[in-house]
């Protein structure tokens, strides 16, 4: 019940917005989003309301993060 | 798109697999608890229990707001939906749930209730405003909800609109793990944490679970964030040294949302709540402060507060403390379908025994 998807946003105005999900628009409100955003970004969306602005580079991070978290056991294994 | 495919990643995954295999500890066994209930959701979709070291136990918890609500919060949704002055207004995971006597929003809107399903509950203005009946929010779910149903409460009053209201059955979620942790008989090591709970919440709440030797890793719900945090927890528990880690940095931030945190403690109080098949919890719940009290549900039809008593023969109440699986449950299947629930964690499409329903029967 409490899922988030990430949505783009799309149109804005001071409080509400419009967010893309999938292809799909949606009303969204800000009053809840801490961080600044701009036409383009991606916001995670939960009931309505807009609760957390998605941070690409966090995701390549702990991408990247996560390879080294799996490579560094592949050759300590092998020695 | 990024933040999901990237997440499903085959290669990397069967990586992460290998090194938990090497590094769990065959002589023991490792008990880690999802939760939330669309973690529990992930693991079964993905097959993820049965792919991991036989030694390490995924086990679903408390994880959906629907399973916890107890009978008589039901209950009192039915009795004010079936007065004629009143519109409900609700998320749709509420609409199957099962009363005591076999009701549900969905009967009682066959019968001529007026019951509106929506995604925001701010949608809940624009239904009073039309209708000009007394307009009820179902308020139920966590911290990642309740700032939600805050949030229309807030609005309500600010408008000065009179004819709207939210039941106030939110509840808040370390309450309920202390609970469990506190709980010798379940033996949890540790908690995959709720990655959109912690949005609102950020990381400090579950200091108390690594203050106790137990690992806690908030994450999201792709398979990659599912494996890498269970290896992380596996080596913590190894070191023997307890960190509450974030695995979650694309959406969670360490402070999490302190916009919705304000919020919440502008409107709510917490108060202790009866959850389904857990009991009393102190403080586990919010109810509206002294200044909203012209919106709380609760107070305009006054309902009082009935406690526990659970469906006859529904094993929820050990399903979700994760001491038994789904499928032992004597209903599970035979009585208790997601087509024809019985029980609320049938219903919910994250409840426990709808996932092991859909996924790993
Ligand atoms: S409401 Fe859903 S997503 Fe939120 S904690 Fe519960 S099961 Fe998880
Ligand atoms: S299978 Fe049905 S009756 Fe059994 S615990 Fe689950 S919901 Fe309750």
């Amino acid at each position: 019940m409490c899922l988030g998807f990430p949505g783009k946003l799309i149109e804005m105005d001071d409080f509400k917005a419009v967010v893309d999900i999938d292809g799909t628009r949606r009303e969204v409100s800000l009053m809840m989003l801490p961080d600044e955003v701009v036409l383009g970004d991606y916001v995670m969306v939960h009931a309505g309301f807009a609760i957390a602005k998605m941070d690409p580079d966090e995701a390549q991070k702990t991408l990247e993060a996560l390879r080294e978290f799996a490579d560094l056991l592949d050759e300590e294994g092998q020695l | 798109m990024k933040f999901v495919k990237d997440f499903r990643d085959r290669e990397l995954a069967e990586k992460l697999l290998a090194a938990i295999s090497r590094e769990a500890d065959t002589s023991r066994v490792y008990r880690f608890m999802e939760v939330c209930g669309s973690h529990t959701m992930a693991v079964s979709r993905f097959g993820l229990r049965s792919l991991l070291p036989k030694n390490i136990e995924l086990v679903s918890g408390p994880g959906c707001p629907v399973c916890v609500t107890p009978q008589w919060e039901i209950d009192a949704i039915f009795e004010i939906a079936s007065r004629e002055d009143v519109t409900i207004v609700t998320f749709g995971d509420m609409i199957r749930v099962p009363g005591s006597r076999g009701e549900s929003l969905q009967k009682l809107r066959a019968d001529g209730a007026d019951i509106r399903i929506v995604f925001s509950p701010l949608d809940t203005l624009k239904i009073a405003e039309e209708t000009g009946k007394n307009t009820v929010f179902i308020g139920i779910g966590f911290e990642t909800t309740a700032p939600t149903a805050a949030a229309l409460a807030k609005t309500a009053k600010e408008l000065g609109t009179a004819n709207v209201f939210v039941a106030p059955f939110c509840k808040t979620v370390p309450e309920v793990m202390d609970v469990l942790l506190a709980d010798e008989t379940l033996e949890i090591d540790g908690f995959l944490c709720p990655g959109h709970v912690s949005v609102v919440t950020g990381l400090d709440i579950y200091k108390a679970v690594t203050a106790q030797k137990r690992s806690a890793v908030v994450t999201g719900f792709e398979p990659l964030d599912i494996l890498s945090s269970v290896l992380e927890m596996v080596r913590q528990h190894n070191k023997g040294e307890y960190e509450v880690k974030n695995f979650y940095t694309r959406a969670v931030k360490n402070e999490g949302n302190l916009k919705a945190q304000a919020l919440l403690k502008e409107v709510f109080y917490q108060a202790d709540t009866d959850w389904r098949g857990l009991g009393r919890i102190p403080k586990s719940g919010l109810r509206f402060r002294d200044e909203y009290q012209s919106v709380d549900a609760l107070a305009k039809f006054g309902i009082q507060e009935t406690g526990v008593t659970d469906l006859k023969g529904c094993k929820c109440g050990d399903v979700l403390k994760g001491k038994m699986k789904p499928s032992a449950c004597p209903m599970f299947d035979n009585g208790c379908t997601p087509q024809n629930p019985y029980g609320p964690c049938m219903v919910s499409s994250e409840g426990s025994c709808s996932a092991y329903y859909k996924y790993e029967r």
